[in-house]
């Protein structure tokens, strides 16, 4: 089985994370970046999967220089080869048209070999939008099976279990297919010292919007369908009352909730 | 003035608060229109009319409920052809981002996502919407510049303002694509009703974290009390202490309630991004410098084995 993992290099949220002042995006270039954590299920998952029988695993970001780091975790941890999408003119994309380039990245891919299932996480941790899955899918024409919280293939069909607000779903859908994944379905592995040389060697392709034949008309900040008028950081919570409990902590926490109408 | 469409958040007929919040939003914008797909029409149409739901397009198809999501996108992309409305409002939930994220290539729309507030162009339709971002320490205000604004409306963004509206319904003449049934639900299990309310439709939300040492009956017992949903952490909920579906933070549910409790709950940024937009939170942790301290408006340093207990039965004595 032949299966891509779209991924994304996201700024660490550990860090501080902000925007660029000139044009609202997400500023990208001075933080820390690193593989977006719920894409690590999604690399994992595909791992699974191709180990289990033959195949291989194929990376697909789409993102500045820094993105290659994304690329190279998920060969560390065992995928085979990478494409990084990379292009000045898709500075500023919004899920829109970073679903377009994802999709033509994959169609581009499918002329050699069509992959047989797609997989991603269920959303970035910058944007959080949680709508690239659904987009790239509609784009592909592929059925789309998503929030995965357990993923098994048996002969041309893909099973997922859905963990919903009001039920829990059996879905299934014919090969080829789109999955995402949730944190829920497996344990990603770490890199080992093995894995870590061995993704010195694996090959990268660098393509740019020509090579997918892409317009950059179609992408980058000024073709966005929505775009961000302004930001602006929350202001800082103003200092609240902190009592140490000596006895009457439980007592002083309802008095409080009193006074704030909650009883 | 036109038509604003809203798609009915419902189960078999029983209509979720989200909707009230979506139609409120829309008379702001236009004369709502609700989008009803599958059975129990007769059972929604009150509440429906209470919150001023002019017309009502329904799809009783009973395929379309067989298949994920694409049948949805489908009714909602027909009818934004067929009625040209100045906007289409759905639940931000995971199911409704997904509908959105598909309609919005299907008409070449914008899209905008998790808004928690919806503002008005002079003239009606969609000015400006707000988001909270960065695990809510940015607030944006982002615009749609193509097509017709597509927005998913987190629950809680609104007030549910009562309006009589007509519900004059009409049957849409719907089927499915092939496309739309390439993903069949098989199986579909109900949850076990908790009695609780709604973990993001919730007025106030307690949560208990790794702090509980998986003993979560103080934290139920005091959400009882405050008649509030329980929440968890992802410590709690990795640690197989409470389900997933309960789970507070990035990678579980994003919730903004009135009152928001966090007991055992050390507030890492995991965490911060699922409830730091609530309006006043209140947090009971041994460890004084544990971070979620610094979003209260109240805590208390202390064992929550002994503060909870004794805050539950305050607040029962006070209820009386």
């Amino acid at each position: 089985m032949n299966i891509v993992v779209c991924v994304k290099h996201v700024p660490d949220a550990q860090g501080e994370r902000t925007f660029n002042a000139s044009d609202n995006t997400v500023d990208r270039e001075n933080v820390d970046g690193l593989l977006s954590e719920l894409d690590e299920y999604a690399v994992e998952a595909a791992l699974t999967l191709v180990e289990a029988g033959e195949g291989e695993v194929t990376i697909v970001t789409v993102g500045p220089d820094a993105a290659a780091d994304a690329i190279k975790k998920s060969l560390q941890m065992g995928a085979h080869k990478g494409v990084h999408v990379n292009d000045e003119a898709i500075h500023g994309s919004d899920a829109i048209a970073t679903s377009l380039v994802l999709a033509e990245t994959i169609k581009k891919l499918s002329a050699e070999t069509a992959p047989d299932l797609v997989i991603t996480g269920m959303a970035s941790t910058d944007g959080a939008m949680g709508v690239v899955p659904a987009m790239l899918a509609e784009r592909l024409g592929l059925p789309a099976i998503t929030y995965a919280s357990e993923l098994s293939v048996d002969g041309g069909t893909a099973r997922i279990r859905r963990d919903g607000d009001v039920s829990t779903q059996t879905i299934e859908a014919s090969l080829p297919a789109l999955v995402s994944v949730t944190d829920q379905i497996n344990e990603p592995r770490y890199p080992s010292f093995k894995g870590i040389m061995a993704a010195k060697k694996k090959p990268v392709e660098q393509w740019a919007l020509a090579d997918l034949g892409v317009d950059p008309a179609q992408v980058g900040l000024d073709a966005a369908w929505s775009k961000v008028e302004s930001f602006a950081a929350r202001p800082p919570r103003t200092a609240g009352e902190i009592v140490v409990d000596e006895g009457d902590g439980g007592t002083k926490l309802a008095s409080f909730l009193a006074s704030r109408k909650f009883i | 003035m036109a038509e604003v469409l809203v798609l009915v958040d419902h189960i078999d007929g029983s209509v979720r608060k989200t909707t009230s919040e979506l139609l409120t939003i829309a008379r702001r914008l236009g004369e709502p229109s609700a989008v009803y797909i599958g059975d129990g029409f007769d059972t929604a149409r009150e509440s429906l009319a209470k919150f001023g739901a002019e017309k009502a397009y329904r799809v009783e198809s009973p395929e379309v409920l067989d298949h994920l999501v694409v049948p949805q996108a489908e009714v909602l992309a027909q009818l934004v052809a067929d009625t040209a409305p100045a906007a289409v409002l759905i639940p931000a939930s995971t199911e409704g981002k997904e509908v959105a994220a598909r309609l919005a290539i299907k008409t070449g729309s914008g899209l905008i996502t998790d808004a928690v507030d919806v503002q008005a162009g002079e003239g009606g339709g969609v000015m400006t919407t707000t988001q909270s971002v960065f695990a809510g320490s940015y607030t944006v205000v982002a615009t749609v510049t193509k097509g017709t604004p597509i927005v998913a409306v987190k629950p809680n963004s609104a007030t549910p303002e009562e309006a009589a509206g007509a519900v004059a319904d009409e049957v849409v003449d719907y089927s499915p694509s092939d496309a739309a049934k390439g993903a069949r639900i098989t199986e579909s299990k109900p949850k076990v009703a908790s009695g609780r309310p709604e973990l993001t439709e919730a007025a106030i939300v307690v949560s208990g974290g790794r702090g509980t040492a998986g003993d979560f009956a103080p934290i139920e017992a005091f959400a009882d009390a405050l008649g509030a949903a329980v929440g968890a952490s992802r410590a709690a909920v990795d640690a197989g202490w409470y389900p997933h579906a309960s789970q507070v933070g990035q990678t579980g549910k994003q919730v903004s309630p009135q009152l928001y409790v966090a007991a055992g709950i050390s507030g890492a940024i995991q965490h911060r991004a699922g409830m730091q937009t609530s309006k006043t939170i209140v947090a009971v942790n041994k460890d004084n410098e544990a971070p979620i301290f610094e979003l209260v408006d109240f805590g208390v340093v202390g064992d929550l084995f002994t503060v909870l207990p004794q805050a539950t039965e305050a607040v029962t004595t006070a209820k009386g």
